[in-house]
C-alpha cells in the first residue's frame, strides 16, 4: 500500500517544466491571480461578447440604451451562455457598486420555496430604485430578480411567484433560467418574453476555442478543433474544458484526436464493431461477454446510445425496418436509464434486441 | 504497484501540477479502484497532512428546522461526504455543507493551495433535487472550492451536472493487473501465492479488485500454504442465490414460487442490492435456458429492474419476475414436449 501511494508521485515530478506553469499561471492579467478554470476565465463579461444568441443580445442592447426590459424567460440546453448573458447584461446595467444591490440572484442552491418567494422577493422587489448610479451615469428605474435553474423549483412556488410579478411589475423585472420550458408552469411562461438558447454551432464553437488556444498559447490543428467541437455537441463548457485538460494532458505538445477522444469518454470505434459483430454471431453467451466487458471498461452506456444511434441511422448494413426497431428500443433504453435503472441489464436488452433484428429477419 | 489506467492518471497528476483544473467526475464500475485514485491525487495536491483524517459528525439545520445529522470524513485540506447518506435530505446537506466549506477561508494559510477540495462519494444515487442544487454552486465558488463527484452509473447524473465537470473514466482492473496486485500484496504479507491460484482468483473475480483481495483473504484462512489447486470459497450469498436460480428451474408451481419469494426476502434482508439479485438471477437463468428463450428473459430482468427503480418494494418486482419466467418457461418446455409426441 505504502508503495502504492508513492507511485504517482514519482510519475509526477517530471512533468510539466516550472517554466509552462508560470506562464500558464500569468497568462491571464498580467499579476498572478488566483488559478481559476478556463470555463471560468472566459466566461463573457459584456453582453457583446455572447456569442450566437443574437436575439436575446438585440433585446438587452437595446435596454442598456435606455429601453425598458420585459420580464425574461431564458430556455435551453447547458452550456449554451443563459447564466453569462444575464449576469454580464445586470453587471454593465448597474456596474458593480450597484449591482449588490439592485440584483438578486437565486438559484437552485438557494431556499426557493413559497416562503422564500413571498418573503424574500417581495421585500426585495419592495425597495424603491432609483434612476441614477453613483458614477453619474443613468441606470434603469427598476431591479432584477434572477431566477436561475427555475426547473426545479416546485409548482407551487412558481405560482406564488405569479402574484408577486404582476404586484411589483413597477419596480421588478424578472428573469427565469431553465433547460426544459415545459417544467415551468404555463402562467408564468405567459408573463415573460421566451428565448431559447440554441447549442451553438459548430463554426461559432470553432472561433471560440480558436480564440482561447490562441490566448493560452495551445497547439492545436484545425481539424482537431472541429473533433472537439463535435464531440463536445453545442455545449461551449464542455469544449472549453476538454480543451484545457488536453492541454495540461499533452504538456506543451500538439493536441490530437486520439487524447480528445480519450478526454471526452467517447467510445472506440473498434470497441463497438465488437459489440456488434458480436450481435450478429447470435451466440448468447459472446454476447455477455461483451457487455460485461464494456461495463467493466467503465463505459456510460449513455454514450453508447448516442453512438450508436449514429452509426444505425446512417448505416447502409441495416435495411429500414431494422433501423426503426432498433432506434425504438434505444428510446426506450435512455428513458430507463434516466428513470435510474441498471446499466449492464438494459444494454443486454438492447444487445439481445438487436441480435434479434440482425439474425432473424434477413 | 501497478496502474492499470496509465493515461487517466497521468491526467491527473499533470493537471493537479496548475492550480486551475476543472471540478471532477470520477466514474467506473465498483472496486475498480476511484477512491483509492482520488486519495492520491489530493495527496500529489496538498502533501501528506490528506492523510491525516477525523471523522466529524455534523448535524445540519434545514430551513424546515428539521436536524439532520451525518458524518464527514476530513483533513486539514479536504472534506468528504456521501450526502445520500441523508436520504431525502440530500439536497439539505448539499446546499448547506458546500456553502460553508466554500465560504470559509482556508485554514491553514502555509499551503500552496488556493482552494479545497470537496469530495463528494455516490452521487448517483443523489435526488435529482440535490443534483440542481449543485450546478450554480459549483461555479460560483469555482475560486475557493474544487469539487470530485465521484460515481458507479453517469446515467443518473443529469445533464447540466455532466457539463459543468471534466468526467475521467476509471474502467475495472484486467485480470493481469489484478494477478499482479494480488502477487504483490501477498508477497508483502510474507505469503507465497502460487501463479496459477492468482490467476484463479483473479478470473474468478470478474475484474473485482477488492473482491479479489476478499477472496484471497479466506483462501488463506481456508488454507495456508496455498496449493495451485486448492478451493476458492465462494460468498455464501452467492451459492446461496445460485441455488435459488436452480429452484426456479426445475419446478414451475405456486408452491415452488412461495418457496423462492422465502428466499429472495432472505437475500434482501441480508442487504443484498435487488439490482445485484436480479443480475445475479438472470446469468443463472440464462445459463439454463434454451436459445429462443434467452433474448426473452433478457428484456423481462431489464423491464421488472427498471420497474423495481420506480417502485418502493423491490420484492414485488422480483417475485413479478420469477413468476414470469416460470410461466414462459413452462409454456416453452410443455410446446417442446408436444412438438415430440406428435
Ligand atoms: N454563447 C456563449 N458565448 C460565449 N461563451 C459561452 C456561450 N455559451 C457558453 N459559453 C461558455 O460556457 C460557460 C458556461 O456558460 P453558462 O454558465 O452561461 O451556461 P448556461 O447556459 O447557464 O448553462 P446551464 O444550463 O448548465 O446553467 C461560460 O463560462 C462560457 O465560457
Ligand atoms: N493501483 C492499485 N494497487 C493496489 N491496490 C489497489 C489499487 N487501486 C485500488 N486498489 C485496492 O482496490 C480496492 C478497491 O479500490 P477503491 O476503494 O478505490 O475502489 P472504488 O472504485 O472506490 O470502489 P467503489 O465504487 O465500490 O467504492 C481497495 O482495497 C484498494 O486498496
Ligand atoms: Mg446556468
Ligand atoms: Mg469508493
Amino acid at each position: 500500500m505504502q508503495a502504492f501511494l508513492k507511485g504517482p508521485s514519482a510519475i509526477s515530478t517530471k512533468p510539466p517544466a516550472a517554466k509552462e506553469r508560470a506562464a500558464a499561471g500569468s497568462s491571464g492579467e498580467g499579476k498572478r491571480l488566483k488559478p481559476i478554470p478556463w470555463v471560468e476565465k472566459y466566461r463573457p463579461k459584456y453582453v457583446d461578447e455572447v456569442a450566437f444568441q443574437d436575439e436575446v443580445v438585440a433585446v438587452l442592447k437595446k435596454s442598456l440604451e435606455g429601453a425598458d426590459l420585459p420580464n425574461l424567460l431564458f430556455y435551453g440546453p447547458p452550456g449554451t451562455g443563459k447564466t453569462s448573458t444575464i449576469l454580464a447584461a445586470a453587471r454593465e446595467l448597474y456596474g458593480p457598486e450597484l449591482f449588490r444591490q439592485r440584483v438578486l440572484e437565486l438559484n437552485a442552491s438557494d431556499e426557493r420555496g413559497i416562503q422564500v418567494i413571498r418573503e424574500k422577493v417581495k421585500a426585495f422587489a419592495q425597495l424603491t430604485a432609483s434612476g441614477s448610479r453613483s458614477d453619474g451615469k443613468v441606470c434603469p428605474p427598476f431591479k432584477i430578480v434572477i431566477l436561475d435553474e427555475a426547473d426545479s423549483m416546485t409548482s407551487a412556488a412558481q405560482a406564488a411567484l405569479r402574484r408577486t410579478m404582476e404586484k411589483e411589475s413597477k419596480t421588478t423585472r424578472f428573469c427565469l433560467i431553465c433547460n426544459y420550458i415545459s417544467r415551468i408552469i404555463e402562467p408564468l411562461t405567459s408573463r415573460c418574453s421566451k428565448f431559447r438558447f440554441k447549442p451553438l454551432s459548430d463554426k461559432i464553437q470553432q472561433q471560440r476555442l480558436l480564440d482561447v488556444s490562441e490566448k493560452e498559447h495551445v497547439k492545436i490543428s484545425g481539424e482537431a478543433v472541429s473533433y472537439l467541437v463535435k464531440v463536445s455537441e453545442g455545449d461551449l463548457r464542455k469544449a472549453i474544458t476538454f480543451l484545457q485538460s488536453a492541454t495540461r494532458l499533452t504538456g506543451g505538445k500538439e493536441i490530437t484526436e486520439k487524447i480528445i477522444t480519450e478526454i471526452a469518454g467517447v467510445i472506440p470505434k473498434e470497441t463497438i464493431d465488437g459489440l456488434l459483430s458480436a450481435c450478429q454471431s447470435s451466440s448468447f453467451e459472446k454476447l455477455e461477454t461483451v457487455a460485461k466487458n464494456l461495463i467493466n471498461e467503465g463505459y456510460a452506456v449513455a454514450q453508447l446510445l448516442n453512438q450508436l444511434h449514429d452509426i444505425v441511422v446512417e448505416s447502409e448494413d441495416f435495411t429500414d425496418k431494422q433501423k426503426s426497431a432498433i432506434v425504438e428500443k434505444l428510446a426506450e433504453v435512455d428513458k430507463c436509464l434516466a428513470d435510474g435503472a441498471d446499466e449492464y441489464l438494459q444494454l443486454m436488452s438492447l444487445c439481445a434486441l438487436v441480435m434479434q433484428q440482425l439474425t432473424q429477419n434477413i | 504497484t501497478v496502474f492499470w489506467t496509465e493515461s487517466c492518471l497521468f491526467l491527473f497528476c499533470v493537471q493537479v501540477q496548475c492550480g486551475d483544473f476543472p471540478h471532477l467526475l470520477v466514474y467506473g464500475p465498483s472496486g475498480a479502484g476511484k477512491k483509492t485514485r482520488i486519495m492520491c491525487l489530493l495527496r500529489e495536491l496538498y502533501g501528506a497532512g490528506v492523510e491525516k483524517l477525523r471523522i466529524e459528525h455534523q448535524s445540519i439545520t434545514a430551513p424546515s428546522k428539521k436536524k439532520i445529522e451525518i458524518s464527514t470524513i476530513a483533513s486539514n485540506y479536504h472534506l468528504e461526504v456521501n450526502p445520500s447518506d441523508a436520504g431525502n435530505n440530500d439536497r439539505v446537506v448539499i446546499q448547506e455543507l458546500l456553502k460553508t466549506v466554500a465560504q470559509s477561508q482556508q485554514l491553514e494559510t502555509s499551503t500552496q493551495r488556493d482552494f479545497k477540495v470537496v469530495l463528494l462519494t455516490e452521487v448517483d444515487k443523489l435526488t435529482k433535487d440535490a443534483q440542481h442544487a449543485l450546478r450554480r454552486t459549483m461555479e460560483k465558488y469555482m475560486a475557493t472550492c474544487r469539487l470530485i463527484l465521484c460515481c458507479n452509473s453517469m446515467s443518473k447524473i443529469i445533464a447540466p451536472i455532466q457539463s459543468r465537470c471534466l468526467a475521467i473514466r476509471v474502467p475495472a482492473p484486467s485480470t493481469e493487473d489484478i494477478c499482479h496486485v494480488l502477487s504483490s500484496v501477498c508477497k508483502k504479507e510474507g505469503l507465497t501465492l502460487p501463479q496459477e491460484l492468482a490467476q484463479r482468483l483473479a478470473e474468478k473475480s470478474g475484474r473485482n479488485l477488492r473482491k479479489a483481495l476478499l477472496m484471497c483473504e479466506s483462501c488463506r484462512v481456508q488454507q495456508y500454504p496455498f496449493t495451485p489447486d486448492q478451493d476458492i470459497p465462494e460468498m455464501d450469498w452467492e451459492v446461496y442465490l445460485r441455488e435459488t436460480a436452480n429452484a426456479i428451474v426445475s419446478q414451475q408451481t405456486p408452491q415452488r414460487l412461495l418457496e423462492v419469494r422465502g428466499r429472495l426476502y432472505e437475500l434482501l434482508t441480508h442487504c443484498i442490492p435487488p439490482e445485484i439479485i436480479m443480475k445475479g438471477l438472470l446469468s443463472e437463468l440464462l445459463n439454463n435456458c434454451d436459445g429462443q428463450l434467452k433474448g426473452e428473459v433478457t428484456h423481462m430482468a431489464a423491464f421488472y429492474e427498471h420497474r423495481l427503480q420506480l417502485g418502493s418494494k423491490a420484492i414485488y418486482h422480483l417475485e413479478a419476475f420469477v413468476a414470469k419466467f416460470m410461466a414462459i418457461y413452462k409454456k416453452f418446455m410443455e410446446d417442446g414436449l408436444e412438438d415430440m409426441m406428435f
